[in-house]
């Protein structure tokens, strides 16, 4: 099987005035394959979030190689990270961050619009997406007019906008409850199983990590067992 | 593509707080508006300064009787009979360098009074004038003629009064011509004979008429031979001024020097008094400059209001900035390129500026045509202008948009993201 995440050695630290150095991630070692459904769990603070936006192309590590999908990515610059997160990732945030003034389908067409896409194939691909979650009737809604639920939706399709290879999201039902979770927990077992995506997520609910095919724990900053 | 969307969604911030843009925009709304009405109306009073200048005639030369060391205008009440400019002094003047003028014009004002006519009256400014008069002045006879030598020689009881008197004290079909009027003066009654008639030319201000009372109120001018008015008042003989109008031919500035040393000659012994001529022609100059250099000044302050408009765009996109960095962050991680960022926000304040120009543009064409409406040259600016003032606005846009932009566009997409 491909890997399509291949992490060695990463180290993130940050610096907190010197000479204070702090090391939040030690030298991580982290392989997901294509099609895989994988979650991590761990405690508050233990880095999973600065983890996340190392693998998504948001952060760059301190040191260690990351090669994502075969490109190595700690030389690019910051275009070429932007286009990575364009085309590879999509995004999805525990508190949805949808653009408030902008409708359910103005905001899925958001990374088509970046990736240069014309109008009438952005709507109709956005619209189309919107079925595929189920919202297609709030197509003109703004996230104010929708619930927790709706905008995790709406989240999900921009994320899979573009088609990428990777969804990532950092605790996507944390905000909603555990019956809308489960819901949403459907849509990335949908999005993994029938339309091929690798997805990461990151979760504290160990009922949803069950369901996916590999947990991973992280524990002030270091893998604590990898169950497979 | 991605500049449409971005054109779009400034639109809808803007609609989205209306009041806010507004303020925003306020700076760049009076100072455009400002800009282009001052424009309008400094177009309007040049206009109507050289049309006021080139109707009395750019080759007029006025002569007066001065205070000597003074700049000032000498209050004729301190003129005594010795210091006038008398006929026999405009006489020999006349017989010296009479070729060179084609007329010359003295007026007396006889003051406010009334012409009556039956039961109906009419306000007017009594004037004892010449012959010459009515050519340097304009004064645009369109019934009958204007007073001639032989009136003032012969102290007629003749009158030019204005259109407008006649509608006020005649019935429409009555030819006021050879018509006689009763004019009160405020010392008595006399009968004169309507000999001609002109045109009244409203003021700068009739467009604010309805602030002054009806038409018919209106004071206008009644011309009568300055012969006749000396009988029927206790003025001294003599003028304390006249106007020399050259004919083509003459250099009016140079003839000016002329004028003022002739007279003055009369006046080598007088302690007081000077004669100054000044020609018309160096008025418009000077009136010309001044108006440049007031139009200059008050570009100057535009160009502060603006400067200052400008400023208050660029505190409320950084405002916006931060208000938005959640969205910032959500749009970096979603692949925008900082360049990408940096166009929403300089396109939005070349938005805001450019609404702001436009509403500014049509303040300016509304304030510029009403005062220039009031100075009676009706003007409206140029479309070139226009078009400038709004492009203009829209540079002040891209001018004072690009550092709140450049720093959303570096803001990093993590800490953007957690900014609470
Ligand atoms: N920019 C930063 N500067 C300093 N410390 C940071 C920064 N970002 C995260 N941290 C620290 O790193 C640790 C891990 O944070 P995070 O990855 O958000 O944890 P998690 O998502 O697992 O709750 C925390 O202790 C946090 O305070
Ligand atoms: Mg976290």
């Amino acid at each position: 099987m491909k890997t399509i995440i291949d992490m060695h050695s990463i180290i993130k630290s940050f610096y907190i005035g010197l000479p204070n150095e702090l090391e939040i991630l030690h030298e991580i070692d982290l392989q997901v394959y294509e099609g895989e459904f994988i979650s991590i769990v761990g405690q508050s603070g233990s880095g999973k979030s600065t983890l996340m936006n190392i693998i998504g192309a948001l952060d760059r590590p301190t040191s260690g190689s990351y090669v994502l999908d075969g490109e190595d990515i700690s030389e690019l610059t910051d275009n070429e990270l932007s286009d990575i997160r364009n085309i590879k990732i999509g995004f999805v945030f525990q508190t949805f961050n949808l653009i408030p003034r902008s409708s359910a389908l103005r905001n899925i067409e958001l990374p088509m619009l970046y990736n240069g896409l014309g109008m009438t194939e952005r709507t109709s691909r956005a619209k189309e997406l919107l079925k595929m979650v189920d919202m297609e009737d709030r197509m003109t809604h703004k996230p104010s007019e929708l619930s927790g639920g709706q905008k995790q939706r709406v989240a999900i399709a921009r994320a899979m906008a573009n088609n990428p290879a990777i969804i990532l999201a950092d605790e996507p039902t944390g905000a909603l409850d555990s019956k809308t979770g489960e819901l949403v927990m459907d849509i990335f077992a949908d999005l993994n199983k029938n339309h091929g995506k690798t997805v990461v997520l990151i979760t504290h609910n160990t009922k949803l990590a069950a369901r996916t095919d590999r947990i991973l724990t992280l524990s002030d900053g270091r893998f604590e067992r990898i169950e497979s | 593509m991605l500049l449409i969307e971005n054109i779009k969604l400034a639109f809808e911030g803007l609609f989205a707080n209306k009041v806010r843009a507004l303020l925003t925009m306020l700076g760049i709304i009076i100072g455009i508006g400002s800009v282009l009405a001052i424009v309008t109306v400094g177009n309007s009073m040049s206009a109507s300064v050289t049309s006021d200048m080139s109707s009395f005639g750019v080759s007029n030369i006025n002569v007066r009787v001065t205070q000597r060391n003074s700049d000032r205008h000498m209050p004729s009440s301190s003129l005594n009979e010795n210091d006038y400019i008398t006929d026999e002094m405009l006489e020999s003047f006349l017989n010296m360098h009479g070729e060179k003028v084609e007329s010359v014009s003295v007026s007396k004002s006889g003051g406010p009074g009334t012409a009556r006519e039956g039961r109906k009256y009419a306000n007017v400014n009594i004037i004892g004038v010449n012959d010459g008069y009515g050519a340097v002045n304009n004064v645009a006879v369109q019934n009958g003629r204007f007073l001639r030598t032989d009136d003032i020689k012969s102290r007629r009881y003749v009158a030019v009064v204005s259109d407008r008197l006649t509608e006020n004290i005649f019935s429409k079909d009555v030819d006021p011509l050879g018509k006689e009027v009763r004019i009160d003066d405020g010392l008595g009654i006399q009968t004169y004979l309507i000999v001609g008639v002109y045109k009244y030319e409203e003021g700068p201000f009739a467009a604010f008429r309805m602030f002054m009372g009806p038409r018919s109120e209106e004071t206008t001018d009644l011309y009568i031979p300055v012969s006749t008015q000396q009988l029927n008042s206790s003025s001294v003989s003599g003028y304390q001024s006249f106007t020399v109008m050259a004919n083509s031919d003459t250099d009016s500035i140079a003839f000016s020097e002329t004028v003022k040393d002739f007279f003055n000659a009369y006046y080598k012994n007088n302690a007081r008094c000077e004669v100054s001529a000044n020609a018309m022609e160096t008025s418009m100059e000077t009136v010309n400059s001044m108006m440049g250099t007031m139009q200059l000044a008050i570009a100057v302050i535009a160009g502060i209001s603006l400067l200052v408009g400008g400023i208050g765009v660029m505190n409320i996109m950084l405002v916006s900035v931060m208000e938005r960095t959640r969205e910032i962050g959500t749009r970096k991680a979603l692949g925008a390129r900082n360049a990408a960022i940096r166009m929403q926000f300089i396109v939005e304040a070349v938005i805001i500026c450019g609404v702001g120009g436009v509403i500014g543009v049509v303040l300016g064409f509304a304030g510029g045509y009403a005062g220039s409406l009031a100075l009676g040259f009706p003007g409206l600016p140029s479309a070139g202008t226009v078009v400038l003032a709004v492009l203009f606005s829209m540079a002040i846009g891209v001018f004072f948009g690009y550092y709140p932009a450049n720093k959303a566009a570096k803001l990093d997409p993590i800490e953007a993201l957690r900014y609470e």
